[in-house]
């Protein structure tokens, strides 16, 4: 199991990257949602993965007792999906606006920012 | 008397929800919002004076107790931090009252602004790794609002670069949590400087550090990784460019210090990695700055060199280097934010930012021209100004490491480039006579304001300028300051003592 | 999509959707659920309204526009949170009711802290749909 979420994991970044490299505004964009999905996935891995035993402390005692799931890193990746759910939005309302205004998705013609004036 | 950590985020966050439920009246927030900063500035005064007399403050969110929860940590550093960013936000908020135009206005510019001060006020408090994350979110989605408010073309493309580097910085910062959550198990700062220091394999401890590197050095614009700084900060208008470039490229060195004091401490490697990036940064920012003709550009790539001193500061890692950082934070978060916010209405009174169109400010406005002198040249550290003072720091500690000379020599050429460039800007922009320009219409020039506005926009440089004299002549006691804020940073025990209530 | 099954069962599916929203809601709990996933299914509910009506009766059914919505939930957590300070506990900390109430179950401040989550979700979910679909 570690072993393929961490083929997975090196997969999402690389495409990730990959993506981000290419010249296409939405392209950027899924590259980076990419990226993000593999820090999630990478924070799963390494919280150390522990099959059926939750950390529910059973009624008739007071503490965990036995090896249990680390719920951390669940609770990390949840509030990390927030976050990026509220980055592509507005990464989806900027490159429409990006792409009204300057008529073109291509990074390289996106150079006013850039030119010496 | 802990609540008192609380209260600068409790402030920013009540005066957002305020100035968004006045969405409509944009007079109204005007007035809320720089009556919440006076709040915000006096609550920094009380919590910077608290911490200096009780020492490190900590407060367990929830009541959760550490290293288990969320933990707040108000110790000097961060205390002087809030400070400034509450002058600097108070400064920021009157002179947007004065030029903000009012379609940035109605599509909630304040509530947003408060939402970035409430997130720089919450970063610098956080004494949990990912709640760091966090802020620094809550602070990025702010900005990229607040540098695409308006719609321009120049500004949604510089926006893209801004955007997309920066949410790749925090992609960055999210997989150093994971790798440091793997090998550690904890998230608490306090904690990890305990549990790091005891890992047997110093090699992933290096990556750890490095990962954590890039990902807070995008964000302060270090070397090779500042191209996003001058693509999109001079596209906004000059009073977001004012915040931006007081505060958040400040945040990342912030970061770094952070870390790079409490949790990747001691590590050669690192440090070394550290000194060469801050010596590059100033050079590469100085050479950049030399060959702008826009000066908010210009000024863009001045942040970008002068970050450079601050990570040289960090990376020699002595009380006294450190005690400089400070030291130089104190300076450049006033001075930068002066510099824009002048830049700002350099463009009012001229309707350009084009060196080549400017000129004959010091023949027409005199005394305006002083005040912006003073700021100018206080950036390139002429003393007494305050910039000259953390430098002697910066050189005197550098003489005692290996290969100091190079640091030396980044130094001294970042502070005759700076020196040069502000020199050909002041030739350039106040004493040259203006060339024939032609008067642009549609635009509303400063003398066509109202007399209010006008006022608005004069007295936050006025006030920081004052400000900026006062950190030069009083510049012994920013150092003892300074002096506390490194002892308490070298002196780590403090702070882990204070978080795990030992 | 402008089915008539789709616009018929839309009318009936709101507030089944909206009744469930809030199901989920309180059940967060102690049971998987919360302010947040509330908040979503509330604001799939208009979302699915407006995609079978239209984007302009949707509208008309909310009657704000939906920024509005955002200060309430978020004033409604803030003060939440506030809370606990007047009882001497640090901020945020969980206030619990002694007796719990029939239906709702055991009431506390972090209810509606996540009540506050809710209203502040749905008013930005809301908000977001509402100005992509209107610039397309």
């Amino acid at each position: 199991m570690e072993l393929i979420l961490a083929i997975v994991v090196g997969l999402l970044y690389a495409s990730g990257i990959y993506m981000m490299l290419r010249r296409s505004l939405v392209k950027l964009i899924i590259g980076l949602i990419l990226l993000g999905n593999g820090a999630n996935l990478l924070i799963f891995l390494l919280g150390g993965i522990t099959k059926g035993s939750p950390a529910i402390i059973a009624p008739d005692q007071q503490m965990l007792t036995e090896i249990y799931a680390d719920p951390i890193p669940q609770a990390l990746i949840l509030t990390a999906i927030v976050i990026s759910f509220g980055l592509q939005a507005f990464a989806i309302v900027l490159i429409k606006r990006a792409y009204i205004v300057a008529k073109t998705d291509d990074l390289y013609q996106m150079n006013s920012t850039d030119v010496y004036s | 008397m802990n609540d008192i950590i609380l209260f600068p985020i409790i402030n920013q966050l009540f005066f957002a929800i305020v100035t968004l439920f006045l969405w409509r009246y944009s007079r109204w927030q005007k007035a809320i919002s720089v009556v919440g900063n006076l709040i915000g500035f006096v609550i920094a005064i009380v919590f910077l004076l608290t911490v200096w007399d009780e020492g490190i403050l900590t407060y367990n969110a929830g009541n959760w107790a550490a290293p288990l929860g969320i933990t707040f940590v108000g110790d000097m550093l961060a205390a002087t931090l809030i400070l400034l960013t509450s002058i600097c936000g108070m400064a920021v908020s009157m002179y947007s009252a004065g030029s903000m135009d009012r379609d940035r206005l109605s599509f909630g510019y304040y509530p947003i602004f408060h939402f970035l001060l409430l997130g720089l006020n919450g970063a610098f408090l956080t004494g949990d790794v990912f709640n760091l994350y966090v802020w620094f979110e809550m602070i990025i989605i702010s900005s990229f609002v607040m540098i695409t408010l308006g719609g321009e073309k120049r500004q949604l493309e510089g926006a893209i670069k801004y955007f997309t580097l920066n949410v790749f910085a925090s992609v960055i910062f999210l997989t150093a949590i994971a790798v440091l959550y793997g090998l550690t198990g904890s998230l608490n700062m306090a904690d990890l400087s305990l549990k790091v220091a005891q890992i047997e394999n110093k090699g992933l401890v290096e990556i750890t550090g490095l990962l954590f590197l890039i990902g807070f050095g995008i964000k302060a614009a270090v070397f090779p990784m500042y191209f996003w700084l001058p693509a999109s900060y001079h596209t906004p208008p000059a009073a977001i460019s004012a915040i931006f470039g007081g505060l958040l490229t400040k945040l990342g060195v912030y970061a770094l210090v952070r870390t790079f004091t409490l949790i990747f401490f001691d590590i050669e490697f690192l440090n070394t990695v550290i000194l060469v990036l801050g010596g590059l940064t100033l050079f590469s920012g100085a050479l950049g700055a030399l060959i702008q003709n826009n000066i908010t550009k210009m000024f863009s790539y001045l942040i970008i060199c002068h970050i450079g001193y601050m990570i040289i500061g960090l990376g020699l890692h002595t009380e006294l280097a450190i005690a400089g950082v400070v030291f130089y934070l104190v300076h450049d978060i006033i001075v930068k934010s002066n510099v824009f916010m002048i830049s700002g209405l350099i463009y009012k009174l001229k309707g350009t930012y084009s060196m080549r169109d400017l000129g004959g400010m010091y023949a027409k406005h005199p005394l305006l021209s002083l005040i912006m002198a003073i700021s100018f040249f206080s950036l390139v550290g002429i003393p007494p100004l305050s910039g000259f003072w953390p430098k002697i720091a910066f050189i005197s500690e550098s003489l005692k490491t290996k290969g100091g000379g190079w640091l030396i020599a980044a130094i001294l050429f970042g502070t005759f480039m700076t020196l040069y460039i502000i020199a050909r800007m002041w030739a350039q922009v106040f004493w040259k006579a203006r060339p024939e320009v032609k008067i642009r219409e549609s635009f509303l020039y400063f003398k066509d304001h109202r007399l209010l506005h006008k006022i608005e926009m004069i007295v936050p440089i006025v006030g920081l300028t004052i400000i900026t004299l006062m950190i030069g002549f009083g510049a012994e006691k920013v150092q003892q300051l300074a002096l506390v804020v490194s002892d308490q940073l070298i002196n780590k025990q403090h702070y882990i003592n204070a978080v795990l209530g030992k | 999509m402008n089915t008539i099954v789709l616009r018929t069962a839309s009318n009936y599916l709101l507030p089944l959707l909206l009744l469930f929203s809030i199901f989920i809601l309180l059940r967060g709990h102690n049971l998987p659920g919360g302010g947040f996933i509330g908040g979503l299914i509330a604001a799939i509910a208009f979302v699915l309204h407006a995609f079978a009506n239209g984007l302009n009766r949707t509208k008309k059914l909310i009657k704000v526009h939906p920024g509005f919505i955002m200060p309430f939930g978020l004033a409604v957590s803030f003060l939440s949170a506030l809370v606990p300070l007047l009882s001497n506990a640090p901020f945020m900390t969980g206030i619990w009711a002694s007796d719990p109430i029939p239906v709702i179950g055991h009431i506390g401040s972090t209810l509606f802290f996540d009540l506050g989550i809710y209203i502040t979700v749905l008013g930005v979910t809301l908000t977001i749909i509402f100005t992509i679909s209107e610039a397309a």
